[in-house]
């Protein structure tokens, strides 16, 4: 890692240790918009760390952009971090200029429904938008939300302001809004631009990379706390943690959580890779399988107090549960990936794996 | 963040060696049906072995003056994972390349290293593990060989177990007892061995397949010369662990099982069900996750620094997915294994399902390797 991309880790470390309070979490949880977190955020310039740097951002590699997402999910950081980072490079892509400001990006496909999909058609030397996006990422709380819609056939980067859309409001497991929008609005020219390169399955994967990255962060501070109870809490007069049954479950703990490290750095660098790159379906099948895997070890270890609600470990497991299930789950992305491998033929399948 | 780090593996310009390798490969292995390629690191062929030799790619990356090749450990990791995804008989060679090679190369005497690395490097001089005993196989510190030092040298005493491949090998590393049984770890030491030497018994053992990989090897009063320690005495139970990260993180130890998968693929054709595609691509996925951590570590050694702890991690890992695929082509396809079938994927199977129970034993056993991960995590 570079200078640069260990400084901006160990600056969002600290941030985020010192401003992620549990009350922070639950007000966030009750539905209130963290502003004094965003601002905070917004201060380190997080933003815009994946946009190139003749466009105004940083000029980092996004495998180092993107360990600030990693860090931000070990905190569960209450905001659409990845998500504003995502919607700023879309739109940097399309020469659309950013709003500034927490974003979001729309879904294209959601688990178990096929999404209205979204369509632009031009009207009155603009563009109208129609269509529903299903469980946007705190869509009803960003300013603008960037969606991928297809304009004749060819996929177009459209910004939509708060306020243009009907927001049904809906959560995920760990309370992050996850929205219904509805989409019937006019947009100016200057809102809507053709995606270089971008299309609804690419911004899906991208969205799979995110939280893949999101898992790895989480499980690295969730093995971080179990192996720390395991050693402060005694029973049977002796730290838990020195009963071998422990050990040899912190060991699987430890081993799905490096395999989920090494998964999300596949998508890290895979995130701006053209479609049909099998890394970011690697990662988001294995990390969804290691999150499953280490968030039944961490609150076995735990016992009943990391089953409260008083307790912090929820707020990692809760969002293990959900993200291994958003942007596909693994089971979607291992069928995507068996797919991909089958077709390759039998021959053909170690080659595609030495290639990701 | 993590206790464990796994650095990014080095970039290597390996494109070029790994074409190389697989035209050599599909010459080479044209007739070996899957049933033997699914042999691969337990398949024995000299020849093959000498062939390797004169390619360059044993002991690649050794210095040019012990008959090594110089190249990266990256380069060393692309030969060995293509010959194991493509099931070449690597056995012959293998361990003395992974690990007794290196050993001497990094503690052995300089008479050692002349003399027995070029041979290594060629192809010609092959290796087996005297570490297990009756009395010691997870508890290596127990190990009660007795080198009894004599006039000139030792007399050797004791009895080694599983020691695979010892009947075709030229030289066995031994791992034995230098100084007392109380100082456990502190009173051991490791020599090298010529396995012709008087007194020295090697007995067949036939695995549960019936085949005959592994020996007992007993010593009574073998004569092994002073010239035969390998660093320094009483420094053994140090050096053996020095050798146990080369063993544990390499492709071997994720790849055995993968003529299985290749032949599964094979199997399923055109019109795969939902769930056979799942299994396959899941199965992918931690095969590439692997990989990554698993060039990580070399990227590591190649760097000189000592991932034990990340090796017994990989190989943890590594050896829970090569276990699962004979469990998970069972849920996909319907097909009775047998040796001796007449479809190659029934043998495969057959083959695959009678060795997985070693994959969690060999090199460190699941619980062995699951102690020295809480021991890292901080716990012991
Ligand atoms: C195919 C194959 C090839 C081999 N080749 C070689 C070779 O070439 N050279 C060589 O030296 N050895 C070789 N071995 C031996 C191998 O290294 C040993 O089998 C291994 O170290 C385990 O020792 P053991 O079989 O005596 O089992 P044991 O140590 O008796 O263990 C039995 C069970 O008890 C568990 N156990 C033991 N101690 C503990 C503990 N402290 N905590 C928790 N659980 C524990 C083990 O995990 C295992 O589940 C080979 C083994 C196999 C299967």
């Amino acid at each position: 890692m570079s200078e640069t991309g260990r400084i901006l880790v160990d600056t969002a470390t600290r941030l985020f240790q010192n401003i992620v309070t549990p009350n922070e979490l639950a007000r966030a949880e009750a539905g209130e918009w963290p502003g004094n977190l965003w601002n905070a955020v917004e201060e380190l310039g997080l933003p815009l760390a994946l946009v190139p740097e003749d466009q105004g951002g940083f000029g980092i590699d996004p495998v180092e952009a993107l360990a600030a997402v990693r860090v931000a999910a070990a905190f569960a950081l209450p905001l659409p971090l990845g998500e504003t980072m995502l919607a700023n490079r879309l739109l940097a892509g399309a020469g659309i200029d950013s709003p500034g400001g927490a974003l979001s990006v729309a879904p294209t496909t959601t688990a178990g429904r096929t999404a209205h999909p979204l369509a632009l058609v031009p009207e009155n030397g603009g563009w109208r938008l129609t269509g529903v996006a299903r469980r946007v990422p705190w869509g009803g709380k960003v300013s603008d939300v960037v969606v991928v819609a297809e304009a004749a056939g060819v996929p177009h980067v459209a910004l939509v302001p708060a306020g243009r859309f009907d927001v049904a409001p809906g959560n995920n497991l760990a309370g992050e809004p996850r929205d219904d929008l509805t989409f019937g609005c006019l947009l100016e020219p200057s809102q809507v631009a053709p995606a270089a390169g971008v299309t609804p399955e690419g911004l899906h994967a991208a969205g799979a990379a995110l939280r893949s990255i999101q898992i790895a962060g989480a499980l690295a501070r969730v093995l971080e706390m179990t192996v720390q109870y395991a050693s402060e809490r005694s029973q049977f007069g002796r730290p838990i943690g020195k009963f071998q049954a422990i050990q040899q479950s912190l060991a699987v703990l430890a081993g799905q959580t490096a395999a989920a490290s090494a998964a999300a750095d596949l998508a890290a660098e895979a995130i701006t890779a053209p479609v049909g790159d099998h890394r970011i379906a690697v990662a988001k099948a294995r990390t969804g399988e290691a999150a499953s895997v280490a968030a039944a070890i961490a609150h076995q270890v735990h016992g009943a107090i990391g089953f409260t609600h008083e307790h912090s470990l929820h707020h990692l497991t809760r969002r293990l549960w959900s993200w291994r299930d958003e942007f596909g789950n693994d089971a979607e992305w291992s069928r995507r990936l068996g797919h991909a491998a089958i077709a390759a033929g039998a021959d053909g399948l170690w080659p595609m794996i030495t290639a990701a | 963040m993590t206790a464990f780090t796994f650095p990014a593996p080095p970039p290597a310009d390996v494109e070029g060696l790994r074409a190389e390798v697989r035209d050599f490969l599909a010459t080479e292995l044209a007739a070996r049906k899957p049933r033997d390629r699914a042999r691969s690191w337990s398949g024995f062929d000299a020849d093959f072995s000498r062939k390797l030799g004169e390619r360059g790619w044993i002991g690649m990356t050794w210095p040019k003056a012990y008959g090594g090749h110089e190249r990266s450990a990256l380069e060393r990791y692309v030969v060995l994972e293509e010959m194991l995804a493509a099931g070449a008989p690597v056995a012959a060679h293998w361990i003395a390349d992974r690990q007794s090679g290196p050993l001497l190369l990094k503690v052995g005497t300089e008479e050692q290293r002349q003399t027995i690395l070029p041979r290594i490097a060629a192809g010609e001089c092959f290796f087996c593990i005297g570490m297990s005993e009756p009395d010691s196989g997870s508890d290596l510190a127990a190990v009660r060989t007795r080198a009894t030092p004599v006039e000139g040298g030792f007399r050797v005493t004791g009895t080694k177990l599983w020691t695979t491949y010892a009947h075709k090998s030229h030289y066995m590393i031994l791992f034995c007892r230098t100084g007392s049984q109380e100082e456990r770890q502190g009173g051991t030491s490791q020599l090298l061995v010529d396995l012709n030497t008087p007194g020295i018994t090697i007995r067949p053992i036939a695995d549960l397949s019936g085949e005959h990989h592994f020996n007992e090897v007993v010593f009574e009063d073998a004569f092994i010369p002073d010239s035969a320690l390998i660093g320094r005495m009483g420094d053994g139970w140090n050096q053996v662990m020095g050798e146990l990260a080369f063993e544990r993180s390499g492709p071997e130890r994720f790849l055995s099982s993968f003529t299985l998968l290749v032949e599964v693929v094979r199997a399923l054709g055109d019109d795969p069900s939902d769930r056979a595609r799942e299994a396959v691509g899941r199965l992918t996925a931690h095969l590439v996750t692997l990989r990554r951590l698993s060039r990580s570590v070399a990227g590591m050694l190649q760097n000189g620094e000592n991932p034990a702890l990340q090796a017994a991690l990989v190989k943890d890992l590594g050896a829970l997915v090569e276990q699962e695929i004979p469990e998970i082509v069972r849920g996909v396809v319907s097909v009775e294994p047998s040796l001796q079938a007449d479809t190659e994927l029934a043998a495969v199977l057959a083959h695959t399902i009678l060795n997985a129970p070693a994959f969690s034993l060999r090199g460190g056993t699941r619980e062995i390797l699951r102690g020295i991960i809480a021991r890292g995590l901080g716990l012991r």
